[in-house]
């Protein structure tokens, strides 16, 4: 019975002699490998080189600040409410008198805690966010670590720094400590 | 001018082959990687050191700070002696290769080779036999079913294999009628008269020889002993620690001395094209002394034996990483029924050959 057209009729030749001595096949074979020898290389070797990032890739989260460097975040919630995977938690505060240059709204985030191993990087939260606070950054990742407490990034890593500083390097962010290490290597 | 005794200059050669054979060892644990990297279009270990150039040590580091483990019912002295004899008899064949014509200074002529015996070929195809006893006896003393399958397929593969091989090799030796290796190498070329090298007299007996080294050192396409998709690890399934890298590094010696072996017989061993023309030039044109012009020559064909013995190596390693391992009853049908038959052939071949005079 056919089924349909495509079928392919196989003829059981018996083997050439060519192809029973089997030697010919191994040049051949020994030939492609050589070939191969001298092929560019598809390695990427990791810290020294980075594979270009797509202008749209959703990556690590950052807080942002406004044009006078106050944070824009309120502590609405709704980015922890939008999201998912339930990685975000925070603690709102009123804001002090004295400190309207730190926070541009009156409430702000007293602490802001994104949990990377639950994150799924959907970007709801940046869709979600009516101050334009958080967004997901299209060059950095979250790096791997040792141990699960240090995925839980909090603001001291998530607020973007008022000055650029060493953290951009590489587009991985580190730690208060190793940033810190860096900056002092560089200086 | 001081001598020096003929035994103090042995020892010395053989304590550098043994230096060399143990490097040479080392560093094709690093080119086995590169090389396969290479031609799976990556780039291999290249963290330690500049190019990974370390990297052999830091696995020498990892193998010597693991976990000595012995399983439980093993046979403790024998599994503990397994290792250690494959690695003493891939060690003990180098010594009788001619790894270069001689030297002279004042006095003193010298070969570089461990011992010159007139028996070299007998006693690299005795002692590269018994190396299949450190793979027995590690596999049957595991007491694991595994390994003592790997353990069996190793002595049968062995057995068959050496047969072929010898065979190919009486060819060789009907030729130079003489079981010497410095000898079979100084008849590759004499002086004055226009010489081939073994391999143009005998094509066939070299390429059953190949194949026959390639099961004889247990690689791919024939490492059935150890093939991992069907035996787990095969003999070495139970070893760890230093006993492993004792196995592993035996084979990489072996394909060393295999390779040295293949270049003695079949490829001139130190002979170089032109030697005698370049020794003769230097002599008339440039004033240099016959000692000193030789002494060149030796370390240039010293030179030349390790390139061939480096092309090998990378060979072995090429094929490694092209051909798939052979079915096992495929492996004993071609060892049987193909190699020995052709071998056989070969022999009537090249007696035939000699009788009419042509070689
Ligand atoms: S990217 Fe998605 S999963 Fe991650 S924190 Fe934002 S909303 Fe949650
Ligand atoms: S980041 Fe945006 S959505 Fe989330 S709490 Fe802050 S202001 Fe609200």
């Amino acid at each position: 019975m056919q089924l349909t057209n495509r079928a392919k009729v196989l003829e059981k030749k018996p083997m050439t002699l060519a192809e029973r001595a089997y030697l010919p096949a191994i040049f051949q074979g020994l030939s492609i490998t050589m070939r191969h020898f001298f092929m560019k290389k598809a390695t990427i070797r990791y810290p020294e080189e980075t594979r270009p990032f797509s202008p749209i890739f959703r990556g690590l989260h950052v807080l942002k600040r406004d044009e006078q460097g106050r944070e824009r975040c309120t502590a609405c919630g709704l980015c922890a409410v939008a999201c998912p995977a339930e990685a975000i938690t925070m603690v709102a505060g009123e804001r002090k008198k004295g400190e309207e240059g730190l926070y541009r709204e009156e409430k702000y985030a007293v602490s802001y805690e994104i949990n990377m191993l639950r994150c799924i990087f959907c970007g709801l939260c940046e869709e979600a966010c009516p101050k334009a606070a958080v967004y997901l950054q299209p060059d950095k990742m979250a790096p791997p670590r040792y141990e699960r407490d240090e995925f839980i990034y909090g603001k001291d890593r998530l607020v973007e720094p008022v000055s650029p500083d060493a953290r951009s390097i590489r587009g991985i962010q580190l730690t208060p400590e190793q940033a810190e290490a860096l900056r002092s290597k560089l200086a | 001018m001081i001598e020096i005794p003929t035994l103090g200059w042995q020892s010395i050669v053989i304590f550098v082959v043994f230096a060399l054979s143990l490097l040479i060892a080392t560093y094709c644990t690093y080119a086995e990687r590169v090389i396969a990297a290479f031609l799976q279009d990556r780039v291999g270990p290249d963290r330690a050191g500049p190019y990974g150039l370390a990297q052999p040590l830091a696995d020498a580091v990892k193998m010597f700070t693991k976990e000595e483990f012995f399983p439980g019912g093993a046979n403790k002295a024998l599994f503990i002696f397994g290792p250690c004899l494959a690695m003493i008899t891939a060690l003990m064949s180098s010594a009788v290769i001619p790894f270069g014509n001689n030297v002279s200074f004042g006095n003193n002529l010298f070969f570089l080779q461990g011992i010159e015996v007139n028996i070299g070929m007998l006693w690299i195809f005795g002692v590269v036999s018994l190396g299949v006893y450190g793979v027995m006896i590690g596999g049957w003393a595991s007491n694991n079913k595994f390994s003592l399958l790997g353990a069996i397929r190793a002595a049968s593969q062995n057995i068959s294999y050496e047969l072929a091989m010898g065979m190919s090799l009486i060819a060789v030796l009907m030729i130079s009628g003489t079981l010497s290796l410095r000898e079979i190498t100084l008849q590759q070329s004499i002086a004055g008269e226009w010489h081939f090298w073994n391999i143009v007299k005998q094509p066939l007996g070299f390429i059953i020889f190949l194949v026959c080294a390639f099961a004889e050192t247990n690689r791919t396409p024939f490492d059935l002993p150890e093939c991992e998709t069907e035996l787990v690890g095969g003999y070495h399934t139970e070893y760890s620690s230093m006993k492993l890298g004792l196995y592993l590094f035996s084979e990489y010696v072996n394909i060393f001395v295999v390779s040295a072996v293949m270049s003695v017989l079949y490829f001139g061993g130190f002979n170089f094209p032109f030697q005698y023309e370049l020794r003769d030039w230097l002599v008339s044109n440039h004033d240099w002394t016959l000692a000193s012009a030789q002494n060149l020559i030796t370390f240039l064909g010293t030179a030349g034996l390790f390139l061939k013995i480096f092309a090998f190596i990378f060979f072995f390693m090429w094929i490694r990483w092209t051909l798939p391992r052979f079915r096992y009853d495929q492996l004993m049908r071609l060892g049987w029924t193909m190699l020995i038959p052709l071998a056989v052939i070969n022999i009537l071949i090249t007696g035939g050959l000699i009788l009419f005079g042509v070689i």
